[in-house]
């Protein structure tokens, strides 16, 4: 049955089988981020097991995947030992492949983009340029302007960044990786 | 004791006095920290929600590197980074991975590395030997907050206990410290959501300060530069958000002990925390 189909490549894909948890809500009880979510985990969960394609477009339009910290409480915590944040790293990668990112997504996915690319061009984090990066992608040029002259009296901010001799390799595994849309997360 | 060292980002950066405490507590136990050369970042939380070859690929370089400079022990003190390597080390033991991840590094790579973090290095150094270079004990009532990259997943980890962990307290207590039992031990600060959701970075460290604060803590010891960060850096933030300011310092299990040892505020970094830190 085609609704059935986009749990089984989850469950394919990440080991988690979703039909293991019996709703005990050990996981929602723990993570300390399920008030702001839209579903909290042992809901999301529910409606994994439902099958539905409404109701997995649901949770990939919902900012509990983008909220989600991989804190791994969850896991931690869970009776059945399902890998929530694992799946929740698989759902992510679905809900920017099929487009449907929950607006609350937007500052995040931008802090993670301009943190891959400082990593692609100089093979380590280079966190002036990261939040330079992360600033003309959200507008949010005032943010933060206080606490960065003391970080930089502090000795915490170089100027320039550290880079790598072998950024040759840094680019390659980029291209083979983030940039093959054809080993992307099927 | 040799062994070899992978700093990772944020002690270059953000958080280089951990870097410093921890290159100045090994020299003081004369332990030979080898860095490995031409380290790339690990990638961190950004690529493995973003893209699961690339989260794998850019640790297994890593690994790869150090056993091509044939170390074959790393210590990791970046709780993040630590957590990075130990799981993708863990996942590349199905076979399909491991080849796909060759074909993109063009490296080889055996995955026997030993990976450890700065808790599991001084303890495999010995808390005796520690004890016994002990010149200022370190007579101050600490809340040890581990965090959650250091000990989940425990599957993977293996490391102390997941929801009391211990080695961090008893560490404390060698160098003659006291240490409390409150309930935000390994509760998440909000990890890398520090400067794109610093609202949530906010409330979830103030619970965290607050219940230290109101327990009688002096400092929080940690072990991760993302903790520290976010409990230091973030102070200014979530002490509007309080209803009295909480001031007490946010210091690493290796600055604690450097003290002990007798090794100067300067030294140690303690200069760079903004909290200030008197102990």
């Amino acid at each position: 049955m085609d609704k059935k189909h986009k749990v089984s490549d989850l469950q394919s894909h990440t080991g988690v089988e979703v039909m293991r948890c019996y709703q005990c809500g050990k996981c929602t009880a723990g993570c300390v981020l399920a008030s702001d979510m839209n579903y909290p985990p042992s809901y999301l969960m529910r409606l994994l097991q439902t099958g539905t394609k409404e109701n997995y477009d649901k949770i990939l339009h919902s900012n509990s995947i983008w909220l989600c910290l991989n804190c791994e409480n969850c896991l931690g915590r869970c009776p059945m030992e399902i890998d929530i944040p694992k799946m929740m790293d698989y759902l992510r990668t679905r809900s920017i492949s099929e487009n449907k990112m929950h607006p609350d997504s937007k500052p995040i996915i931008a802090f993670h983009r301009s943190f891959l690319d400082s990593i692609k061009h100089t093979g380590r984090l280079y966190e002036v340029g990261l939040i330079a990066a992360f600033k003309s992608r959200t507008f949010r040029f005032a943010q933060d302007l206080n606490i960065a002259p003391m970080m930089y009296l502090k000795g915490k901010l170089h100027l320039l960044p550290e880079k790598i001799k072998d950024r040759r390799h840094m680019k390659r595994i980029f291209a083979q990786t983030i940039e093959n849309a054809k080993t992307e997360t099927k | 004791m040799k062994i070899g060292f992978y700093p990772g980002c944020s002690l270059t950066g953000s958080s280089r006095e951990y870097n410093e405490s921890v290159v100045a507590v090994a020299k003081a136990l004369e332990i030979d920290l080898v860095e490995l050369k031409d380290w790339n970042c690990c990638g961190a939380t950004a690529a493995h929600s973003m893209n699961e070859e690339l989260s794998l690929s850019l640790p297994a370089r890593i690994m790869a590197l150090a056993e091509e400079q044939g170390l074959k022990e790393i210590v990791v003190p970046c709780a993040a980074c630590y957590n990075r390597l130990k799981v993708t080390q863990h996942e590349l033991e199905d076979q399909p991975k491991r080849n796909r991840v060759a074909e993109i590094l063009q490296m080889p790579y055996k995955g026997d590395l030993k990976i450890i973090n700065v808790l599991q290095l001084l303890e495999a150094y010995g808390t005796e030997n520690i004890k016994a270079r002990i010149t200022q004990p370190f007579a101050h009532k600490v809340a040890c907050y581990y965090g959650c990259l250091l000990v989940r997943p425990h599957a993977i980890l293996k490391f102390d206990r997941v929801e009391d962990p211990q080695s961090m307290d008893a560490l404390i207590q060698v160098i003659g410290g006291t240490t409390m039992d409150w309930a935000f031990k390994t509760e998440c600060c909000g990890g890398g959501f520090s400067v794109s959701r610093t609202d949530l970075v906010v409330k979830l460290s103030g619970n965290i300060l607050k219940d230290a604060s109101d327990r009688g803590a002096e400092a929080l010891i940690v072990a991760c530069p993302m903790c520290q960060s976010n409990l230091d850096m973030r102070r200014g933030a979530i002490n509007k958000t309080l209803d009295s300011p909480i001031d007490i310092p946010v210091i690493y299990i290796t600055q604690a002990i450097g003290l002990a040892l007798g090794i100067g505020a300067k030294e140690l970094g303690l200069k760079r925390h903004f909290v200030t830190v008197e102990l």
